[in-house]
């Protein structure tokens, strides 16, 4: 049940590569690289993890071409490719 | 053609792995039955149970974790319930996607232990990024939120603030300043309070003693965050005097609501607010129960003991369960007591302007609304509450504010895959049979809208 | 036609806030009558708020052509008033044909709209493909019509209401009609008196008129998150040639459509289950079914809401409109099933030319509420 943070995996957030902790949620390690501007609202402004627990949908993002992911449910993993900005899916 | 949708079966599906679910999965697997739990988090735990990234669970949390394994209970994590209705043959379905495949659980009865959420008021600045809740802060925390060094406001109301300012502080943020907007007197009886029960006392002297040194002020309140694409500072008021604090991190939140979508969506009866059980925690709806949160705020405790009651109950052992009847009934008290203190305050009803937005998924602005309006009209014309979290967010807010309950609840209660939709339980397509080809036509004349 | 009292303080009522109810109180209010609008609920809360809010040229009959013809050419002309919040978006429909037997028919399609001066442009395979990549591959071709479009219809009411109010109507939220009588509605013990009563009630004006051939007819909508560009036009298939279906039974077809929001609205479904609002899940799965049948990447987009509606419909398809001569005083506007946005302003027009006497842009006659009751006399 133990988590060994000091094992980490590599991740890809908008082309570039960041680092996180084994079992990290994908917000937490969007945080953790100083990405704050995790969703834009629609009326352009940033937004950012609000509830943690997946009610609020504030982070959501695109996690290897799905849309719409909550980043806080989502534990990140080796190769994992994150979009920040914006809705679709492209 | 689509492959077949994976069906389980069990004789009580648990939805939520917090303490209610735990316990009640436990004690029916314990028993004999074939409990299957379902919990759209990555880990078990629920959001006070859940252990810090790295850490193992401890104490109460880790027995009934290891319980829960020992009792052959199936567990299925990252999985978020979508539907629920019964079949045919009277057999509950739960229809899940669980990390984006759709699943069916067939069960012939349902608890539910689907937990609460934080409670948010709109003020100006609240959706500032750096501006999380509470107990968003402690479950970010958990999932590996790295606070060292960060400069931690705490504002809002409940039991919750002293111990997330603790573990924050524990995870090596400073924590510039906690305000609860509860007047000091009320606090202070139910900090007394306390001393009927020793347990919740240790709770509370660890806390402060984990927080030594960060001032603690009953009575005050965020009127404002303010930064530039991410918090920097927030002006906190006691309705007199106002103070200007930088910070790097805002945690809010105005206590916990009851997520009760999956029992609306059942017809459950809802009585002021919350599920309404009998004394074996059974609800309107023969073969539902509910444990936890969704049949009053109450805590980690009472979680624990309404799940086994619960658990005990389903597996036909009521007997067992009955000896949980009277500390069950003291928790209640108290957590009556504890919704007494932390009433809140007219104040924070005037903080939005008519700019700040109430609705963050469809950016609907507190000046949008019209109080003469019934709630329908409110997301109607607004679009508040039409956004992926369904008014979760914005619909307790919009609760207090002007009185306006929840709409209606239709599947899927969570945003789900169209592919988890267009599938029959029973492993195919839903009009998979008819021998049409794709372009087949079903019907004269164009349908619209 | 006999007077109303004098003391009557209005000219016309408007009973229903619908979008239908809402449009003739505009058009009546700008001939210069004082217009009370009575709903009893709240404007645009019924039939109005379920549908799809589509602006479409359809062709079932001549009658259904004309008024959809007259209908999105009146809302072309009022686009450039409308506020951003009507969500006014010329996106376009594209008939979808399957196969070559449908591409005779986008042809035919074709050919009538020309001789009606409707723009319309055949598309091949690779010209569909290219407008809506997102199609399956295999599909013949389609119709483009780009006069066509779609608006959120609850506030484009609102709108039609608050441009009412300019012109002097009143607007009155929760009350209910229990009856109408000579110039006269009946609401609460309140007798409310005008020379013109208009039955805009949609698929609840058989209670106040029990002779109108209408009945609720559910359907059910799914919308997702927005994913920008992901359909660009509203999609609608052609594949209703082969196939004969009765009012009674339960259907699918597959209708989608561009958001202003960049959400993806999909439809669409009939059933004749009376007032049952309840999600049928096994329709709706079918409807899913049929719309990823069409656009299979629709299966991966995340669904956030789903509702059910009820359209008010009637036997030959076509809208009632017109004088009720059984009751002076009384017209009816209603029965517009799942094309009451687009027709509201058609309908409007109609009904205020007829109200004042003056020779409607269209054949009223097709439309005339009293049609079925003569049709059953001369049986």
């Amino acid at each position: 049940m133990t988590d060994d943070v000091r094992s980490t995996v590599s991740f890809v957030v908008d082309g570039e590569p960041h680092r996180a902790a084994v079992g990290s949620s994908v917000a937490a390690a969007l945080l953790n690289a100083g990405i704050w501007r995790v969703r834009q609202a629609v009326d352009g402004a940033p937004r950012a993890p609000l509830c943690g627990m997946g009610v609020c949908y504030e982070c959501r993002v695109t996690i290897d071409g799905v849309a719409h992911q909550r980043a806080c449910l989502v534990p990140v993993a080796e190769g994992m490719n994150v979009r920040t900005i914006g809705g679709s899916g492209e | 053609m689509t492959a077949a949708l994976e069906l389980l079966d069990a004789d009580l599906a648990v939805v939520g792995a917090g303490p209610a679910g735990i316990a009640a999965a436990a004690c029916a697997a314990e028993s004999g039955a074939r409990a299957v739990v379902v919990d759209e988090s990555p880990r078990v735990g629920g959001q006070i149970w859940r252990p810090r990234l790295g850490h193992p669970p401890r104490g109460t949390a880790r027995r009934w974790i290891e319980r829960l394994e020992r009792s052959g209970a199936v567990v299925r994590i990252g999985a978020s319930v979508i539907d629920a209705y019964r079949d045919d043959r009277g057999a509950f379905v739960l229809r899940v996607e669980e990390q984006g495949m759709p699943v069916a659980l067939r069960a012939s009865q349902l608890l539910l232990a689907t937990g609460a959420r934080e409670r948010f008021l709109p003020f100006p600045g609240w959706t500032l990024p750096g501006v999380v809740g509470i107990g968003g802060a402690q479950a970010l925390l958990k999932a590996g939120m790295d606070v060292r060094g960060k400069r931690v406001v705490i504002a809002g109301s409940g039991p919750l603030l002293l111990p997330v300012a603790a573990s924050l502080r524990g995870a090596g943020a400073q924590v510039a300043f906690v305000a609860e907007q509860a007047s000091p007197r009320r606090v202070v009886s139910f900090a007394l309070g306390l001393w009927r029960r020793p347990a919740a006392l240790v709770d509370a002297v660890r806390y402060r003693a984990g927080f030594a040194g960060a001032p603690y002020r009953t009575g005050w309140w965020v009127r404002e965050a303010r930064g530039e694409g991410v918090v920097r500072e927030v002006v906190l008021t006691d309705g007199r005097h106002s103070r200007v604090v930088p910070c790097d991190l805002l945690c809010t939140g105005y206590g916990l609501v009851p997520n009760l979508e999956l029992a609306r969506l059942l017809g459950c009866a809802i009585e002021g607010g919350v599920v309404g059980v009998d004394e074996a925690q059974r609800t309107s709806v023969a073969g539902v129960w509910c444990a936890g949160e969704p049949t009053g705020i109450g805590g980690v405790d009472l979680a624990l003991l309404e799940g086994q009651v619960a658990g005990l109950c389903a597996a036909g052992r009521p007997d067992e369960a009955r000896r949980l009847f009277p500390p069950r009934a003291r928790l209640r008290r108290m957590a009556a007591s504890m919704e007494r203190t932390f009433a809140l305050r007219d104040e924070l009803r005037a903080l939005a302007t008519p700019q700040t937005i109430v609705c963050r998924c469809e950016d609907v602005p507190m000046g949008a609304f019209d109080a003469a309006w019934s709630p329908r009209q409110a997301k109607l014309y607004t679009r508040a509450g039409m956004g992926p979290c369904q008014g979760r967010v914005c619909g307790p807010a919009l609760a207090h504010l002007y009185g306006w309950p929840a709409d209606v609840v239709r599947a899927p209660i969570e945003p789900a895959r169209l592919s988890g939709l267009h599938r029959s339980p029973e492993g195919s397509d839903a009009n998979a049979g008819s021998g049409e080809s794709p372009a087949a036509p079903l019907a004269k004349g164009p349908h619209f809208g | 036609m006999s007077a109303a009292s004098p003391a009557a303080r209005h000219d016309a009522i408007v009973i229903g806030a619908g979008i239908v109810g809402a449009a003739c109180a505009h058009a009546l209010a700008h001939e210069g009558m004082r217009v009370l609008v009575l709903d009893a609920r709240y404007p645009a809360g019924g039939s109005t708020a379920a549908g799809m809010g589509h602006l479409v040229v359809m062709d079932d009959s001549p009658e259904q052509l004309a008024l959809t013809t007259l209908s999105t050419t009146l809302w072309r002309a009022l686009a450039a008033e409308l506020p951003p919040a009507v969500e006014y978006e010329p996106c376009g429909t594209i008939w979808v044909a399957a196969d070559e037997e449908q591409l005779d028919a986008v042809a035919a399609k074709h050919r009538l709209y020309a001789q009606r001066g409707i723009a319309s442009d055949v598309l091949d395979a690779r010209a569909l493909a290219r407008l809506e990549p997102n199609l399956r591959s295999g599909l013949a071709g389609g119709l483009l019509v780009p006069g066509d479009g779609v608006l959120y219809q609850p506030r484009m009411t609102l709108w039609l209401l608050e441009r009412a109010r300019d012109a002097g109507a009143e607007i009155r939220s929760g009350r209910r009609v229990d009856r109408i009588t000579e110039h006269a509605v009946h609401c609460g013990g309140e007798v409310l008196r005008a020379e013109v009563i208009v039955n805009a009630a949609g698929a609840e004006a058989p209670a106040l008129t029990p002779e109108l051939p209408i009945v609720p007819r559910k359907g059910h909508l799914a919308i997702t998150d927005r994913y920008p560009g992901f359909v660009r036009h509203q999609l609608v298939e052609l594949g209703y040639l082969a196939s004969a279906h009765t009012m009674t039974t339960e259907s699918v077809a597959f209708n989608v459509q561009p958001r202003a929001t960049q959400q993806v609205l999909v439809g669409s479904s009939r059933e004749l289950v009376g007032w049952d609002a309840s999600t049928n899940r096994r329709v709706l799965a079918k409807m899913l079914a049929r719309a990823t049948e069409f656009m299979p990447a629709l299966a991966s987009l995340s669904v956030i809401r789903t509702w059910t509606g009820f359209r008010p419909a009637t036997p030959d398809k076509l809208p009632l409109i017109g004088a009720w001569p059984a009751t002076p005083g009384l017209w009816i506007a209603a029965g517009h099933e799942g094309l009451g946005i687009t027709t509201s302003l058609g309908t409007a027009r109609l009904l205020a030319d007829l109200v004042v006497g003056r020779t409607p842009p269209i054949d009223p006659r097709a439309f005339a509420p009293t049609r079925a009751l003569d049709t059953a006399e001369a049986h």
